[in-house]
């Protein structure tokens, strides 16, 4: 499987946020794009999720579902956790499994692989921002999608918590998944770098 | 369609949970049909024939009130995000979102009209055509509006702005809906004939509702 893109151009607000950009990351690949706040890495995330239009150019995945677009082959963690505080921790995932459907694991496992089992019961209202983040992350381990767009993975995990994530980006890796994830902190994989926003 | 399930069936537990709005609109339905005798005064002969009125535009106006969020609650927490991007097509994942806000928050309301019709004087056919429309309009009031609650989505005060589009689009559901009820109560027109005309304007608010408040999400998501 291969995700590349071609002289992508994103405009936002009249203003254009980056041009000309290209990039691409073949199977068991990560891509970690990195550059300072305003540069832009959001946006891609955005743009290869379906989620912005990008201005110019073009955006492809071959080798995978040909029946499926991108984004509904992709996985997208952004700034926020898609949690409904008035849902306990099962109910949340369970729905995020069952809404996005395909291939499906065991919520129960996916939970254990977050630490998170223990408070299946409560209500998402009372978990911290890490925990949410742990949640999160079991969503992308419910449901199995070959391509992860992930922005900003590990804020709010702690170190226990970075560890884990480390393991989990290795395993999808290893069973032929693909990352493209908006970082600044090592993201402690082996990683091809995708600076943005040198010139500006 | 398992998709949809989880979906219609997240939307009626989140409303029906703490905050969730959905009696939120019946104590505002209530509030607004107790407070109507004691502003038109103790006629008996008006206020009867004011009911089917009134319980419409308390109706239309409670089901405006918890209109607003149908989209925003997911925008806010990045649910949308996720909804845009998955595999089931948009437009069905709009109607699976208005037929929970109907059922959480539409049918109460309709459950609701009997007791009320007890404030206003209204006999037991009145009543029971005035439920009746309000069963077979209400999907219309929910349909349109959720074109201006995805139009809204991106505004933080989005429910003036709600009204202000919806209200509009709202009114030949109302005119035929107390036509209606006018009409089992007092005639001389026949009940089937607005009545119709209300199920016409439900049924193509169902086709057109969806499209367009995919069309605006898609449009307006940035």
């Amino acid at each position: 499987m291969r995700l590349s893109g071609r002289n992508l151009k994103c405009v936002r607000g009249g203003r254009e946020v980056f041009s000309g950009l290209d990039l691409s990351a073949t199977s068991g690949e990560a891509l970690a794009v990195t550059g300072p706040n305003g540069a832009g890495k959001t946006s891609l995330l955005r743009v290869l999720a379906g989620l912005l239009a990008p201005a110019e150019g073009s955006i492809a995945l071959e080798g995978g579902d040909a029946e499926l677009s991108l984004p509904e082959q992709a996985h997208y963690l952004g700034h926020r956790d898609a949690l409904k505080p008035a849902l306990s921790v099962m109910e949340n995932l369970s729905f995020w499994r069952e809404f996005l459907g395909g291939d499906t694991l065991d919520a129960d496992r996916c939970l254990a692989a977050v630490a998170l089992d223990h408070a299946a019961h409560l209500p998402a209202a009372y978990l911290s921002a890490g925990q949410c983040r742990r949640l999160s992350i079991a969503r992308l381990l419910s449901v199995r999608r070959p391509v992860w767009l992930l922005d900003e993975p590990t804020s709010a995990l702690d170190a226990a918590g970075q560890e884990m994530f480390i393991g989990l980006m290795r395993d999808h890796l290893a069973s032929g998944g693909l990352i493209v994830a908006a970082t600044h902190l090592p993201l402690g994989i082996d990683a091809r770098d995708l600076r943005m926003g040198g010139a500006a | 369609m398992s998709a949809l399930a989880a979906l219609i069936r997240r939307d009626i537990r989140i409303a029906l949970r703490v905050g969730g709005g959905a009696l939120i609109g019946v104590l505002f339905f209530l509030t607004v049909t107790v407070l109507m005798p004691f502003a038109v005064g103790p006629d008996l002969a008006l206020l009867s024939r004011l009911g089917p009125a009134i319980l419409w535009l308390g109706a239309l106006l409670a089901s405006l009130l918890t209109l607003d969020r149908l989209f925003t609650a997911d925008h806010e927490d990045g649910s949308l995000d996720l909804i845009v991007m998955s595999r089931t097509p948009l437009e069905l994942a709009c109607a699976a979102k208005a037929l929970a806000h109907w059922l959480a928050a539409g049918l109460p309301l309709i459950i609701a009209t009997p007791i009320l019709g007890l404030l206003l004087n209204l006999d037991g056919t009145a009543t029971l055509a005035v439920a009746a429309t309000l069963l077979a309009g209400t999907p219309a009031l929910t349909f349109t509006g959720m074109i201006g609650a995805a139009l809204a989505v991106t505004l933080h005060r989005g429910g003036l702005l709600l009204a202000v589009l919806v209200l509009p689009l709202s009114i030949p559901v109302l005119i035929f809906g107390v036509a209606a009820s006018q009409a089992a109560i007092s005639g001389p027109l026949s009940f089937g004939t607005p009545f119709s005309i209300l199920c016409a304007l439900s049924l193509a608010s169902l086709v057109i509702g969806p499209f367009a408040a995919a069309a605006s999400l898609r449009h307006g998501l940035d």
